[in-house]
Order: C-alpha cells, then structure tokens, then sequence
C-alpha cells in the first residue's frame, strides 16, 4: 500500500496543545511541510514566542529557541548573524509582533535580517484570555474591551505587513489566510517563497497569516472561518505588499 | 591604552565573535572598538535598536554556541535585566560589561558604584546568579575578560564586568596575556541538528513546577559550585592591620593611597579588595579581618557592598561605612580623615 498522506518530518509526534478548531495546527503543518521540502531540518533553527505558541518547540523537530515576549526577532537576529548559512524562522502572533516586540519587528526588517517571521494574526491575545491585541478590529468586543474597541479610547489596529512593505530592508511582505484549501495553498506556497528567499539573502521576509481563535471568539469553528473572512480580510486584505530581492538587485537601495 | 578599549580587545582576544549593543555613556569606546575591529576578525558587531533587542540578540548569538557580548551603562543595563534573567533560565553563557555612572533613573554620566545590588541580586527575575568581576585597573579589566568568558562557559551563565566610568575612560599601559582560551564543546546549543543527533531545544519555561524547581536547583548546585571555588580577593597590609577598609574598583585605588597614607602617620590600617562580587570572597574577607578591630567600607555608593561585609563577617565586628555618590568619587583625604576618626575613637576606648 503507498503512502499517500503523512505527517511532516520537520513536526514531532507530540500531541499539539491548541484548542480545537483553532488553525495554528494548519500553520505548524505548513512550515513543517515547507521545511521538509526544501531539506533543511538539520539546517533550521526555530524561535517561539510567548503567546499561544509558545510551546511550538515542543512540535518541531528542528533545533528550536524559546524567546521573551516581543524578542524573537532579535535572538534570530543573533542565531542568524552566528551562523549565516543557517536558516532562522521566528512563529508569532500579534501581540509579540505588533505590541511588545513592535521595536524589534520594525528593525528586524529594517537591517534587511536574512530571517523569517511567520506571524499569526488572529486579532486576540489568545493564551491569556482573550484580550485586546494590537490587531484586534475597531468595534471587537474582548475580555479588555467588552464594550467593544472604541477607536477613540483604544486606537486603531495595525495593519503589519502593509507597514514592514515600506521598509527598504523586507524582500516579501505577504498576508494569507487559512480559511479555505485554495488560501492554505497560497499561504504555503508563500511561506516556501519566504525561506526560499533566506537560501537567497535576499532579505527579511514576512508572511502574516490570517488565523481563528473560535474559543476567545466565543463561536465554532466553522462560525470563526466565516468571521475571517467577512469581518478580518476587508480589514486586512490578502495580498503581496512586497516581493523584492533587496540585497542582490544590482541598483543601490530603493 | 583606554579602559573601554582594552575591556574590547580582550573580549576579542578571548575569542568573543558576536558583539550586539546600544549607545550609552560612558561606555562608549566599548562598541566603538568593537565596531572597527570585530568584522576584522571575522565577527559581527550590531548596533541594535534598544538595549532591549541587544540582550536578546545575545541571548539568540550564545544558543547558537558562539562567545558573546553586550556592554552598557547603568540605565542601559536595567534594560537589559529581561534578558538576562532569560539567559540563566536557559542556562546560556555570555559577558555583559557595565561601566556603572550615577542613578537612579538618568542620574548621571559620571563614575558611579551605585548598581552593587542590581550587580550582586537582582540581574533578572527568579532564583537567578550572575558572576560578577569588579576590576580596578586597565590590566585587571584585560584579565578578567578572559575569566568571564571561560566561567561563563563552563558553568553555562552569564558573567558581568562591573567597572566603573572612572576606569572606562582612563588610560594605563597594558599588557594583553597569552590567554588560554578554553575550547568548551557545547552539545546543547540549537545551530542545526544536521541529521545527526535529536533536536535541541533553548528555552526557560517549566509549567510543572516540580520540573521547575529541579531545574533550579541542578542550577544552584553550579552556583554552589562557582561560590566553593571561584572567588578572588586581594589583601593588602591587613594582616596586623587593626582597621580593614574594604572597597572594590576604582575605588579601591582610592582606598590603597589613603592605607599608605594612615601607614606613614603610624595607623595600622589595610585593604581589602573582593575582586569577585558574586561569588563574594567570605572566607578571603574573615582571614584578612581577623586581627582587625573594625572595617571600613567605602563605596561610591550611600552604602551597598556594606550588607555583604557584615554578612561575610557575621556582624562580629563593627562595621563603619564612608561613601560619595552621584558621581563623586571619594579622595584620599577624605578616606584618611575617615580612617584617622575611627582609630581616634578605638584609643579613646581603649580597646
């Protein structure tokens, strides 16, 4: 009998942690997948953040780092300036790249870090509760907007990879989502684009992934995926915001 | 040379290959060397956009297995005080460097010995230790770059250099020592498992707290371990020496003048010198006090290093304090004046 489906080298047989319906497991698998396809296992190091993920060095088989809240780009940048052949990925999610790691995230893709951010966004601070993230949509009710985020009290959401495209030093700034089979393929497909770009020193790559959190959503799973796509994609749209080789152009920089 | 220079040029010489800081006085000359010269040897300077970022950017730079360092300045090392306590929780070796000036908060730029207790207790949340090295001269700084690097490495910590900006901006002749940089093999360290062995994993969160506390503890049995064999002190004149001033770096210079000072006018006083302030040199302290009748700790500081005095002594014998803080730094003088007054007052009593 052959073997038409498996699970990932680069994952490990550890039970993942996350609540059901959540999509960090799609998430996980994807980066597992696009790590065994291009053969780099023995040659990855991964930085977790604190949040959900936290425990992501559990679930890949890779060398595997966990970083203070909001730092996983910075101790990539130390593991990648250590060992420049090396690939370096960080996996974030919003409030570790867009509220307390925001210095090191801008500057990370500033310096033009040959390293990967696979950021997850799902628009909550999941591990602790559900509170209100840096993403969180104007008018989404949390455990610290229970009235709803109120754009004159609590401000605007940030849209990340539309502000990191902006900075000379990002080669791919990306934003996918994992609500149907057609989007889990392009967000792999640019999560591959992304390491392929490390084997390049092409320079820092983002790819943000649009993500569900049905538990601090209070909805199904099935309920979740709609919310993500009719109320997170109109405000975060999908789409390549920047695709540029920036160290190897022959011009100066942009 | 500078003292700032020479603390750079050893750490390259001790084979220091990632250097990631943030720009501060008065350790200024620090990253500046190093940003000229490390590249050079095949390293990489980073200037990094907080001190936040730089400490972590070691934290990455030391998992990977490679001699790292980060040097700052009082306000810049509380920053950095996250960071640090993540290294000990995941047991990952590197050198800090704080030229200390005054605090709290901005305080100053000039020299300060005001972050003892920050040096010696609070480096970072939990049950965490730093080794900590006060020189108090350019070679000595030389020295125990070198020291810090190896102990680091082989107990798997952090390791501080705590000068001052007194001894970070002077000048003295210097002589850089063969040194014998230990090859320490590091099994642990996430650079890529290559195929060859199971995937390594850096990190300090333990849920379960029976696994935390073991973890702990097998790291307070290093620590017991750096205190039975790693302390270091220098004694000078103590032992008939009937007061003992004791004081570590720059101000420690001051103390040594002012110990010739009271020797010429008859006064049996002496230094001694921890040159090691995590571990602290107790039993090196007892021995070098044994004859004396009272110490005296000075200090740029209104007074820190005196809790380990009293301690290391067990409160047997009185302990008197003189210090300037803010950036002042203590003159001979005023130490002798310090030293006549308690002598004076020890032959009124007769003892």
């Amino acid at each position: 009998m052959s073997v038409v489906f498996e699970k990932p080298h680069a994952l490990t047989d550890a039970v993942l942690h996350y609540c059901p319906g959540c999509t960090h497991g799609i998430i996980h698998r994807l980066v597992a997948e696009v790590i065994d396809e291009m053969g780099i296992e023995g040659d990855t190091i991964g930085v977790c953040p604190v949040g959900c993920s936290v425990m992501a060095y559990d679930y890949f088989n890779c060398d595997m780092i966990e970083a203070a809240h909001g730092r996983a780009p910075a101790v990539a940048t130390g593991v990648k300036r250590s060992l420049p052949d090396k690939f370096v990925f960080t996996y974030q999610g919003d409030g570790d790249v867009a509220a307390i790691g925001t210095a090191e995230t801008v500057h990370a893709a500033a310096r033009g870090e040959n390293i990967v951010i696979v950021f997850v966004n799902n628009t909550t601070y999941g591990m602790t509760g559900g509170q209100m993230a840096p993403t969180t949509l104007p008018g989404q009710v949390t455990q610290t907007t229970p009235f709803g985020r109120d754009t004159a009290v609590n401000g605007y959401p940030i849209r990340v990879v539309e502000m990191l495209s902006t900075l000379s030093g990002t080669a791919l700034a990306a934003r996918v989502a994992v609500d149907t089979v057609p989007h889990v393929r392009e967000a792999k497909k640019m999560i591959r684009k992304a390491f392929e770009n490390q084997k390049n020193k092409a320079g820092f790559s983002v790819v943000e992934v649009l993500s569900t959190c049905p538990t601090n959503w209070g909805m199904s799973p099935v309920a979740a995926l709609k919310r993500l796509q009719d109320e997170m994609m109109p405000y975060y749209p999908l789409g390549v915001y920047k695709d540029e080789d920036i160290h190897n152009k022959k011009e100066g920089n942009s | 040379m500078k003292g700032n220079e020479a603390l750079a040029e050893a750490a390259i010489r001790a084979g220091c290959k990632c250097f990631f800081g943030y720009p501060i006085t008065p350790q200024t000359e620090v990253a500046a060397y190093l940003a000229k010269k490390l590249p050079k040897t095949g390293g990489q300077f980073v200037q990094a956009e907080s001190e936040v970022a730089a400490i972590n950017m070691v934290y990455g730079a030391s998992a990977a297995g490679v001699r790292c360092m980060t040097s700052s300045s009082s306000p810049g090392i509380s920053l950095k005080t996250e960071g640090i306590s993540y290294l000990c929780g995941a047991d990952l070796p590197c050198v800090i460097i704080n030229v200390q000036r005054g605090g709290p908060g901005l305080g100053g730029i000039q020299p300060s010995q005001a972050d003892y207790f920050q040096a010696t207790r609070a480096l970072g949340h939990g049950d965490s230790r730093v080794i900590v090295y006060a020189p108090n001269s350019v070679q000595e700084m030389v020295n125990v770059v070198n020291n810090a690097f190896n102990l680091a490495d082989e107990y798997r910590m952090p390791a501080m250099i705590l000068a001052d900006g007194l001894l970070g901006q002077m000048m003295e002749p210097v002589e850089f020592p063969e040194t014998e940089t230990a090859e320490v093999k590091k099994p642990w360290a996430t650079n890529g498992h290559g195929g060859s062995r199971e995937h390594n994993i850096v990190n300090s969160l333990y849920l379960k707290p029976d696994v935390l506390e073991k973890s702990i503890l097998e790291r307070d049995k290093r620590y017991k371990d750096i205190e039975a064999k790693h302390t270091t002190a220098e004694s000078f004149l103590c032992d008939d020496a009937e007061l003992v001033i004791v004081a570590y770096g720059a101000t420690a210079r001051v103390c040594k003048s002012a110990v010739n000072a009271s020797r010429a006018k008859g006064i049996k006083a002496g230094l001694f010198r921890p040159v090691t302030l995590w571990p602290y040199p107790k039993k090196e302290l007892v021995a070098a006090s044994s004859n004396a009748k009272t110490l005296l700790t000075v200090e740029m500081s209104t007074g820190q290093m005196i809790e380990d005095v009293k301690l290391a002594i067990e409160c047997k014998k009185p302990v008197e304090f003189y210090g300037r803080t803010g950036g002042i730094i203590p003159t001979p003088a005023e130490v002798l004046a310090q030293i006549e007054k308690i002598t004076k007052t020890l032959d009124m009593e007769g003892v």
